[in-house]
Formats: structure tokens, C-alpha cells, sequence
């Protein structure tokens, strides 16, 4: 089971800016362990965000994403108390899907 | 002749004046790189567990670390650790904030602290006391450090972490004041911080615990020590042992009045 | 080219859907999987990579900004940023040149959202960046270049 994400929304003047860190080891596939023996490629693919029931981003991610995902955008509109959404699969097949409220 | 010698102190000049332009633009834009990743620090997700740890009944005695004391009153967390290392009556001993949670998950939860003293970093119950260390030291972020050295245990162990500061040992013949006892040192790009003075202890002691990018893991006080042993090629530390606390002990008295900038985020 | 353009469309309008069916248990991940441009992350090149997202060769820019270090201290974490100043842009992806794969991530923008996004990519060395931007179906860019310091030692 995945460990939860930080997802901040903030609503300013008629945008939501949106900042999420994800717990994920982004795992290239291109490195050995202390053995020697190639670590398996692991890492999220897929990203949706959703400002309650709207879609407003969806990602594809590759390998070169940082360790523990950052992300931030911004949509117009949303408001105080409105959901914000994120979730995520990875190429294992592992996901999370978290929620906030709009601050 | 004195022509010539000028004309060439001239170019030394001229040199040394270009590579110091170099390095302190390349200091800008390294800088400038680290306020860019300032914000969003990956701590923050270790501070997410270390909060829902604290309230989780874990244990042979199935309880929650709320009415852990780290100082300022059961439950206390804002504030706590800017006043670490800091003496306690119950316990009778000098204790950071690493050794104090192990007080408290042995007096409340019944956890043994030996898995922790025992453990390996990044597994098992450090793993369990990296997340708590964060969650504790994120509710300190802006305070000012303020340790009370009042206390003579508090003087015994400055004295201890003074001379484990500057105690020379292994193949290398290292101390902590090798790399970290003058002004103006580096490791590559890395300015390394004299702290033996408030200012060097200020940045070093107050940017401690701290994510590191490098290798995308969230290390305490107790591992950040452990690792400049590791560099002194000495023997390992024992977890949260005296000399470990006297010397962020050492650390914290000189940085005293300094900023809490914890979690930080390093290389 | 055109077929290209429609194939990456296509699975670019699935996603987001197949993504959150997948994340909410109702479906298969492998089938969301399958909207996964594998094509362009698994590229070599950057004539591949931008060939699979049906970019073939982008116009340079100054529509397209990059906002990210002139320097990094840490290949690991690099933070990139894209604004576009280009109107109805639909999608922002990220190119590091001299990564294996080169391909870090796509945006998929819909309206009301705005082109401004930001992420940390991993750079194996200095690099250019590239901004890819696809704006009323057409693909412009811009690129910068990263230096990335690595090695040092402990803490």
C-alpha cells in the first residue's frame, strides 16, 4: 500500500494553485543494487487531477521524475471547501488516490 | 625588476579577483537552486507518518506518544524540539529528541528501545523514529533555538561534546573539527559550516534533521552524527548514546538564538 | 504524420479516465497501462521521442518559457518549470536530452487549466531541456541548458 500524498490547493483571486509531493521511489531501472543486479524499473505512469468532479490535469510520468514526485498548476475558478483529487498508478499496478479541501 | 613584479602582482590580482567573481556567481546560482526546491520539501511526507504515528496505538501497551512529555507538558509538540537537548527530572539524564522518544515509546507504549539503539537506518522502528523525528521538528520550524544550559548536566555534557568535537581518531586521524572547526571550508561545492562559532552552528545544528536529495531519505540528528563518523572512519556511535547527545548538545549551545530551520533540505 | 497526431490524441483523451477507474480498483491497472505513451518514454532519441508524440520537429518558441536553475547542485532533484503564453495550449511535456530515456513527463491541460506547470526531473549530466508544447495542434518549443554538479560526499 502506498504511503499518502501532501496535496495543498489554494484558491487566490479566481485560480487554485494546486502542490503535490507523492511518496513513490521513482525507481529508473538503471541502477544496480550492492549485488550488482539491475534494480526493476518502478514508477509512477499516470496522474489525474480533479477539481471536484472535473478533470483539470492529467500526466504521463516517466522514469526521470524525482524520487517523492513534486508537482504544482493551477486551474481557474475552485473555492474555499471545494475537493481537489489526485491520483496516481504506477507501472506495478500499485495506485492512491488522495483528497483536500480547497483552502 | 619591481616593474615586473608589480605587473605580476597585477595579474594575481586580476586572476584571483575573475576566479572569486566564478565562484561566488556559481554560489548564486546554487542558491537560487535550492530556493527553488525550498518549497514542496519531501519531509513533509515523513512529517504526514510522524504525525499519524504519534496518535496510533502501538506497543505491548497499545498506546498513543499524546501524552508524551518532550518538555514543555504531556503532549507538547510546538516548540519542543528548539529546546532540545534538554535535562529531565523524571529521567534524571540529558536527552535529545531522538533518546526522548525512545523514553517515551519504552514508558507508554511498552516498545523496546533496543530495537531502535540495535536497528538499522531506514528499516524497522528508526524507520518508525525517522517519521516521528520529523513530525516533532517541523513544530519548531521558525522558532528560535533556545536551549537552557542552566543546568550542570547541561555544562557536564557541553564539556563531553567540546572534547568529542575535537577528539582526533582512525586511519585518518580525524575530528569533527577537521572539516568543521574554521571558517571558509569546502567539500567540493558544499560550504562546510565552522561550528564552533554561533554563526556556522546556527546554519548547521538549525538545518538538522533534513531531507536529503541525494539519496531521497529523511535523516535525524542521531543518523546525521552516525554518518560524520562514518566520514571520520571511526567506529560507529551508539544510538543515542552521551556522546551523541554532548555533542548536539555542543552544537545547540553555540547556536543558541539562532533559527529553527527544521525540516531542512540538503544535496 | 497525420495518423501519428490522431493515435497520440486518442490515447491522450483516454487517459485521465482509465488512470482514475485504475486508482479507484475498477479496472485493471495493465489497461490503463496501455494509454501509457510507451513509445515516446521508451524513446532513445529525441527525434523519437518527439516522432512518438506525433511532435516531429517543433518550432522554437518564445511563447514557451522554462523557468529552472542555470544550475543544479543535485542531478536527483531539478526543478523545471513551462509556462506557455501560446493560446488554447493542450499539453506541456518534458525533455531532458541527455537522459536514456528523454521523455520525463507530459501534461495533458484541459481548458480552464492553466499552462503553467511545474515538476523535478532527474539529470544524469549537463543537459539541454526542452519544452514541448502542442497549442491549437501545433507543437512548439523551447530549451535550456541545465549544468548539473554531481559527486561530493556526505552531508
Amino acid at each position: 500500500m502506498a504511503n499518502p500524498m501532501r496535496i495543498r490547493a489554494a484558491a487566490k483571486e479566481g485560480v487554485t494553485e494546486v502542490r503535490v509531493l507523492m511518496s513513490h521511489v521513482m525507481e529508473t531501472g538503471q541502477r544496480k543494487d550492492s549485488s550488482g543486479a539491475l534494480i526493476p524499473a518502478h514508477f509512477i505512469t499516470e496522474l489525474t487531477a480533479k477539481h471536484n468532479d472535473k478533470v483539470v490535469l492529467s500526466a504521463q510520468f516517466g522514469a526521470s521524475v524525482s524520487t517523492n514526485p513534486y508537482l504544482a498548476f493551477k486551474f481557474n475558478g475552485g473555492a474555499k471547501g471545494d475537493k481537489v483529487t489526485v491520483s496516481w498508478v504506477d507501472n506495478k499496478g500499485d495506485s492512491r488516490s488522495d483528497e483536500v479541501q480547497v483552502s | 625588476m619591481r616593474n615586473a613584479l608589480k605587473l605580476v602582482a597585477v595579474a594575481v590580482a586580476a586572476v584571483v579577483v575573475a576566479g572569486t567573481a566564478t565562484a561566488q556567481s556559481t554560489a548564486d546560482d546554487i542558491a537560487k537552486y535550492r530556493e527553488m526546491i525550498a518549497d514542496g520539501n519531501p519531509a513533509e511526507l515523513y512529517e504526514m507518518q510522524g504525525e499519524e504515528l504519534w496518535r496510533t496505538l502501538r506497543g505491548p501497551k497499545k498506546a498513543t506518544l499524546e501524552k508524551c512529555d518532550l518538555g514543555m507538558g504531556p503532549g507538547v509538540v510546538k516548540g519542543a524540539s528548539a529546546r532540545m537537548p534538554r535535562y529531565f527530572k523524571d529521567t534524571g539524564m540529558v536527552q535529545d529528541l531522538e533518546s526522548r522518544l525512545l523514553t517515551c515509546m519504552e514508558t507508554l507504549q511498552g516498545i523496546d528501545p533496543k530495537l531502535v539503539i540495535d536497528g538499522k537506518f531506514n528499516s524497522g522502528e528508526r524507520k518508525t523514529m525517522d517519521a516521528l523525528v520529523a513530525y516533532v521538528v517541523t513544530h519548531s520550524k521558525g522558532d528560535a533555538i533556545k536551549v537552557d544550559m542552566s543546568n550542570p548536566k547541561m555544562k557536564e555534557l557541553y564539556a563531553l561534546g567540546e572534547r568529542a568535537f575535537y577528539y582526533r581518531a582512525g586511519p585518518m586521524d580525524f575530528s569533527c573539527a577537521t572539516c568543521h572547526g574554521e571558517d571558509d571550508k569546502r567539500i567540493r561545492l558544499q560550504d562546510l559550516p565552522n561550528l564552533t562559532t554561533h554563526k556556522g552552528a546556527a546554519a548547521g545544528w538549525g538545518s538538522w534533521p533534513a531531507y536529503r536529495v541525494s539519496n531521497s531519505q529523511f535523516w535525524t540528528m542521531q543518523h546525521r552524527l552516525n554518518d560524520c563518523f562514518r566520514q571520520q572512519r571511526t567506529a560507529e556511535p551508539i544510538y543515542a548514546s552521551e556522546v551523541t547527545i554532548a555533542l548536539s548538545v555542543y552544537m545547540a549551545a553555540k547556536a543558541n538564538g539562532g533559527e529553527v530551520m527544521t525540516p531542512g533540505l540538503k544535496r | 504524420m497525420n495518423n501519428q497526431r490522431r493515435a497520440t490524441l486518442k490515447a491522450g483523451g483516454g487517459l485521465g479516465m482509465l488512470g482514475l477507474l485504475a486508482a479507484a480498483g475498477l479496472i485493471k491497472p495493465e489497461l490503463a497501462e496501455a494509454a501509457w505513451n510507451k513509445g515516446a518514454f521508451d524513446a532513445k532519441t529525441l527525434d523519437a521521442a518527439m516522432s512518438a508524440m506525433g511532435a516531429g520537429k517543433p518550432m522554437e518558441s518564445a511563447d514557451v518559457q522554462i523557468s529552472a536553475p542555470d544550475i543544479a547542485e543535485n542531478g536527483a532533484v531539478v526543478p523545471v518549470g513551462v509556462v506557455s503564453n501560446l493560446p488554447n495550449t493542450e499539453q506541456i511535456s518534458i525533455m531532458i536530452e541527455k537522459n536514456p530515456n528523454m521523455l520525463a513527463a507530459s501534461f495533458d491541460i484541459p481548458a480552464g487549466t492553466l499552462p503553467d506547470v511545474q515538476t523535478r526531473v532527474k539529470m544524469g549530466q549537463t543537459s539541454d531541456v526542452y519544452a514541448v508544447v502542442k497549442a491549437d495542434g501545433k507543437f512548439y518549443m523551447a530549451k535550456k541548458e541545465i549544468k548539473v554538479t554531481l559527486g561530493g560526499c556526505g552531508g
